[in-house]
């Protein structure tokens, strides 16, 4: 197999026309240039290496990259990160406490066994957490549940014990 | 999955914005990009240039003024579908709205950009059809009002002109004593619809319905109204019989092929069924509503 | 002694750091300045390759290299064959990058590899192949007849492989039936779809010669030795890590997929690191599916119910290439008598190509489709006879005390003979129906039918061979600082928890807490030997040589102890992270034993200084080390398992279908499942819930859908429907623990039970709902609602 040879010299970005951004990710105002076209899910996960938001469809389906945008859940998928420019982004990186401490949905999470291979999962956690933020009032029935939780897909779980865990979480969380 | 190049603009006004679409035929509005960016990551769609008029002031907004509702273009579903006010006007919508996608793309895309996106199946075209609507477009020549039948031509395709940036759309309010109602069938929540309809109802004094209005989705090459369907059911007391009858009329609207999803021939049974069992809410809830 | 860790409801270990995001998938993964990776596919099921056009390609900007299957050297051939068998004749399999043919819609055919991802698209589009495609059948029924076109000129009747299977003397207890049962059964083309898409990602360290692979994987080591093989490097220049992969379900266990072998040739070749992230629309065309099967099964029964012979003939799609040579088909004809005991049973197969995405197992690995066979044809045999759906089975099922039940003459995919080892069928029956109250459906089902409802019960039994060889090991070292018990195998996890049920294990032995055993797998640097993650293997196979090697790291720290505390090794109890007299607080941490056995003492920890208060842990004279001593606390040992050991379950359901919109609704569902012992009861009813989603998934919602040509109509997640939230119904999970004699522990696997049953018990509950409509018999998944509906119309 023929090897690289010494001093090669290869390209390291694309010719892209390019735009400055700045976004408010996590509280911390953010500026880069970026391609203009780039996804804001890879502007999180390859810019600011934010790489908890994962990506599991790139078509709006999935729901693994859902992130809250001006406090809202959203997919970052379908967001363009000049889209994004002067709106606050908020991810999962976001939730625990600098310690480590978890916020109280993740660790409903990890009480109910809501999470196996944990892709969709913080895709799934800031769509719940846009929920509570929303002050709209929760529906904590079952049905209830499984409609806020739709949007989202799992491939490990069959959903019933992240039911539990939202429904967990609401007893330590003021909802809506 | 990524998108091809495009150019970007982000315009002040939505005469920059006209101007913008007006020099380059290949240009796409961009306001929520539900739908846009979806077909540009998998380049089903590979616009010249974006025009992203998020930054535009005065684009965004409910109101309810001389019997319609007022939906301005940076309008989210999410945002009509809490809206009070609007709820009040036309409980319709918010009914209809449930069934859109999953609330974090209700969030995000805009009702305007699905009315101009006009995918045969979706709802809100439908329920701008269904209640007598308009939108609101502005282009290099004026404005112009397009009424909800003029502008829907075919899946995906509407009146508006490429230079024209639609900036509101109208929903008129439920008429005095009227019921509505919608529901659809999906085999997935908050997929397209492989049928929905929807139902506007007036009782008469005598019981019988004196005004309806049955429109469908999801059947044929775009969102429809059944003037058919309301001709068999206007001036009857919406017995069984009748909205049997009316179910089975439905039927004809059904044009689309079979596909991954439905066969024809079931697709004409669920609007069949829908149209029966929505008129009757309609109907229950205008008599209610006496 | 503390409380068992084994068997308890323990909180997965693994789950903070993927709570917080900071799992480490492939793409995860930081590289210094990576280059990207994209495919040119077959847009063709068939066709020739006339030509092909890079020069547009390769001059755009910011491309790096662009390959075609003339410029990839020792690549350029054939990928193995991963288990050969008789029954098929010169096996073929594809080529990294197609030349001359194409064989599937999605078939790469030339890769380029750009500064992102984005440019390697656009390049991608600027790649002109001229091609001129073939005729082709899609239909499996329709691709074994004469004259139909094939997909490789070499397999005439498009037949990749025919096997015979026989088990006690059917042609002799045939002609004693006294009722035949006949049914044709078929399964849809389905796929795993793992949240996360496959990916690799490969760095080349020129001075070190170290090859440095991450690859959402089931199989690092595996994949470890073909490259080394392939590139003729030596094994220990090849790392492969699988780290947080999202999702497996079979479909990333497979030598190789192309990306495999070419991203590392790429980041060889272009010295710098190259990745390429598999997108949803890829994992659709590229990635392995599986399912479609068609069955004509016979059942040869007395006219009390019980079945004396089973005649089955099948034909499995194996899709263009059949890499996995017979496992899925071998698997499913092998499982078809289920729990019953058909003493006298004939199964073939014929194995078929289609140009379509290649097979291999998901998930089930045909036992989906041989359940849904004999389940529907156990109803089918209970109406025809009149009798009862619980009853007919009562009378086949084996009982309790016929266990071993040797179905002689049938081997499984392991080569090994089908021995059913233990089980309490009858009473898993027993329990579904007291849960459901299945003897008082009936009155139940009459009422909500004069209501105008339309209720049904739906029932299927499973039975799982799990836990197949050849083998897996474990490696435990005790850290001498810390007192951590490191436990190494050869396997990785997509999502099993293997870190907290191992964890339990070892806990136990060594008197540790379960999160003072840190698991280190899914590296090849970790453990040189191992199989995969795959067959419900994980915990049978790696689980019981983690046990075993436990054990002697047991003895070993027991051993120290009792020379370090002066007391005879029946008075030493480990406990609370250290060893005890028992009856006594005088004990050593076991971090100051682990420091003791090791004559190289660390000067600057407590661990030292602890040690320092005991007694040698080794009385010998002479050098430091005893003859055959080794330092430290350490182990490692290996299980092999003598044949597969056999889980099974019953599931049964309530609902009810809508005949307006032909839709279904499930009102209650309830499992009953045996793995044996269970190690950790909630990670066990967390397999059984998602396997049932997936289940659920197969049953109603999800078919790759092919046109006539060949082409996948819905290789994207808005149009192959898999199940939200709002899809998938609460399930109640009861279980029964009978332990396998098989192994030291007693488990057996649960890796891919819940999916099992799903379709036949979904199929018999619609059937039974409509039948006062007659709308006639569902022997085919997914079943949609036109598929309801064209049942209503034929009445």
């Amino acid at each position: 197999m023929p090897r690289a040879r010494p001093g090669t010299s290869v390209p390291s970005v694309s010719s892209d026309p390019r735009a400055r951004v700045s976004i408010t990710i996590n509280g911390e105002l953010v500026e880069r240039e970026v391609s203009i076209r780039m996804l804001l899910s890879d502007f999180l996960r390859h810019e600011l290496r934010l790489t908890g938001t994962h990506v599991g469809c790139e078509h709006g389906v999935c729901g693994a990259c859902t992130v809250l945008i001006d406090g809202k859940a959203g997919r970052s998928c379908l967001t363009l990160a000049v889209q994004a420019s002067g709106h606050e982004v908020r991810t999962i990186e976001s939730l625990a406490a600098e310690d480590g401490t978890l916020h109280p949905i993740q660790a409903a999470f990890q009480d109910c066994h809501a999470l196996q291979c944990g892709y969709c999962t913080p895709g799934m956690i800031m769509n719940i957490v846009g929920m509570f933020e929303s002050g709209e009032p929760l529906d904590l029935s079952d049905e209830g549940i499984r409609l806020a939780l739709s949007g989202n897909l799992c491939r490990c779980t069959g959903y019933q014990n992240i039911v539990a865990a939202v429904r967990k979480a609401a007893e330590s969380l003021p909802a809506g | 999955m990524k998108p091809a190049l495009f150019e970007y603009s982000a315009p002040q006004t939505v005469a920059e914005a006209i101007a913008l679409l007006a020099a380059d035929p290949g240009a796409m509005v961009l306001a929520g990009g539900q739908s846009l960016v979806p077909a540009m990551n998998l380049r089903l769609a590979s616009p010249s240039r974006l025009v992203d008029i998020q930054h535009i002031p005065g684009l965004s907004g409910i109101s309810v003024a001389g019997g319609e509702i007022i939906v301005r273009a940076l309008t989210t579903h999410r945002e009509l579908e809490l809206s009070g006010e609007a709820h009040r006007a036309n409980p319709v919508i918010r009914e209809a709205m449930a069934h859109v996608a999953h609330i974090p793309i209700r969030n995000r895309g805009t009702v305007v950009g699905s009315l101009c996106h006009a995918d045969a199946a979706a709802e809100m075209p439908m329920v701008l059809v269904l209640t007598g609507g308009s939108v609101v477009a502005e282009g290099p020549q004026g404005t112009r009002t397009i009424g909800a039948e003029d502008f829907f031509q075919f899946h995906m395709t509407t009146s508006r002109e490429s230079h024209e940036l639609v900036v509101e759309a109208r929903f008129p309010v439920l008429p005095a004593g009227a019921g509505a109602a919608f529901d659809e069938f999906t085999r997935r929540h908050g997929d397209y619809a492989i049928a929905a309809v929807g139902a506007i109802v007036r009782l008469g004094r005598d019981g019988a319905a004196d005004k309806v209005a049955v429109a469908t989705c999801g059947v044929g090459s775009r969102p429809m109204r059944l003037p058919a369907v309301e001709a068999r059911l206007i001036g009857t007391r919406l017995a069984a019989e009748d909205l049997a009858a009316a179910g089975e009329i439905a039927k004809d609207a059904v044009t689309a092929p079979d596909d991954i999803n439905a066969t024809t021939s079931y697709r004409q049974r669920v609007v069949a069924t829908l149209v029966r069992r929505v008129v009757e809410k309609a109907a229950h809830r205008a008599g209610q509503g006496r | 002694m503390s409380t068992r860790a084994f068997g308890s409801r323990i909180k997965r270990t693994v789950d903070p750091a993927l709570l917080r995001g900071e799992g480490a998938f492939v793409d995860d993964i930081p590289l210094a300045n990576p280059l990207h990776a994209a495919f040119v596919r077959s847009p063709y099921a068939r066709a020739k390759i006339a030509s092909i056009d890079v020069s547009a390609a390769r001059a755009h900007p910011g491309v790096v290299a662009v390959y075609t299957g003339e410029d990839i050297g020792v690549l350029d051939r054939e990928m193995p064959l991963l288990i050969p068998h008789p029954s098929m004749t010169d096996a073929r399999t594809q080529r990294p990058l197609a030349k001359d043919d194409v064989y599937y819609v999605g078939q790469t055919v030339v890769m380029v590899v750009a500064v992102d991802r984005y440019t390697a698209e656009d390049a991608v589009a600027l790649v002109e192949v001229d091609y001129d495609p073939l005729p082709v059948e899609v239909d499996i029924e329709a691709a074994v007849k004469p004259g139909a076109p094939l997909v490789h000129a070499t397999h005439p009747g498009n037949v990749a492989a025919y096997f015979v299977q026989v088990s006690g003397k059917p042609d002799e207890t045939i002609p004693q039936a006294e009722h035949v049962t006949k049914i044709k059964v078929k399964v849809e083309r389905s796929t795993a779809a793992p949240m996360e898409c496959r990916a690799v990602a490969a760095q080349f360290d020129a001075v070190t010669g170290e090859l440095t692979v991450w690859d959402g994987t089931q199989a690092p080591i595996s994949v470890r030795g073909g490259l080394a093989s392939i590139f003729g490097l030596d094994e220990d220049k090849v790392r492969v890590i699988a780290p947080n992969v999202g999702g497996g379900f079979g479909q990333k266990v497979l030598l190789f997929y192309p990306d495999e072998l070419l991203v590392p040739m790429a980041a060889m070749q272009l010295g710098r690191p190259v990745k390429y992230i598999e997108d949803r629309r890829e994992n659709f065309i590229g990635s392995s599916q599986e399912r479609t099967q068609v069955h004509e099964i016979e059942l040869y029964a007395k006219k009390t119910g019980e079945v004396i012979a089973l005649r089955d003939s099948f034909l499995h799609d194996t899709g263009a290439f059949i890499p996995y040579g017979i496992a899925v088909a071998q698997v499913a004809s092998t499982s078809i008598a289920g729990p019953y005991r058909i003493p006298n049973i004939w199964v073939e197969f014929t194995a078929v190509y289609t140009p379509t995405v290649p097979v291999t197992p998901y998930r089930g690995c045909g036992r989906p489709q041989s359940c849904f066979a004999i389940e529907r044809a156990m109803d089918q045999l209970a109406e025809e006879l009149g009798l009862d759906r619980l009853e007919v089975r009562r009378r086949n099922l084996i009982r309790d005390d016929q266990f071993p039940w040797t179905r002689e003459g049938l081997l499984f995919a392991d080569g090994l003979r089908v021995s059913l080892d233990s089980g309490q069928y009858a009473k898993a029956l027993e329990m579904v129906s007291d849960r459901l109250d299945i003897p008082g459906f009936t009155a139940h089902q009459g009422k909500a039918l004069s209501e105008g409802r339309y209720l049904g019960l739906g029932l299927g039994f499973y039975v799982e061979g799990t836990g197949l060889g050849p083998y897996e090991g474990g490696h435990i070292k005790v850290h001498p600082i810390t007192g951590k018990v490191y436990v190494n195998t050869g396997l990785t996890a997509q999502g099993q928890g293997h870190e907290t049920v191992f964890g339990q294990i070892v806990a136990d032995q060594l008197g540790v807490a379960v999160e003072d055993v840190i698991l280190v797998e899914g590296d090849t640097r970790a453990f040189d030997w191992g199989v995969a993650t795959f067959a419900s293997r994980a915990a049978v196979v790696s689980g019981n040589a983690i046990y075993k090697t436990a054990l002697i790291v047991r003895k070993q720290i027991i051993h120290a102890a009792a020379n370090m505390l002066e007391a005879s090794e029946d008075d030493i109890e480990l406990r609370d992270g250290a060893a005890w007299i028992r009856g006594t607080d005088r004990h050593a941490p076991l971090a100051a034993i682990a420091t003791a056995t090791n004559p190289l003492r660390y000067a600057f920890n407590d661990a030292a200084k602890a040690a320092t208060q005991f007694a040698p842990a080794s009385r010998h004279d002479g050098p430091p080390l005893d003859e055959g001593q080794h330092p430290g606390l350490e182990a490692t040992d290996y299980y092999s398992p003598a044949c597969a050991t056999w889980a099974y379950g019953v599931h049964a359901a309530i609902l009810e279908v809508d005949p307006d919109l032909c839709s279904v609704k499930i009102h209650k569902y309830v499992c009953i499942h045996d793995c044996g012992n269970m190690i950790n009861p909630t990670i066990v009813e967390g397999q059984v819930m998602g396997g049932i989603a997936q289940g659920i998934g197969g049953a109603m919602y999800e078919r790759i859908e092919y046109d006539p040509e060949g082409n996948p109509l819905n290789a994207n997640f808005v149009d192959f429907l898999i199940p939200y939230a709002t899809e998938v119904p609460n399930v109640e999970v009861l279980h029964l623990e009978t332990p396998s004699p098989l192994n030291p522990l007693g488990v057996k696997g649960v890796g891919e039970a819940g999916c099992i049953a799903v379709g036949a018990v979904i199929a018999s509950g619609i059937e039974d709902a409509l039948a006062p409509l007659g709308a006639g018999k569902f022997r085919q998944t997914p079943i949609t609602p036109s598929m309801i509906h064209a049942a209503l119309v034929a009445h």
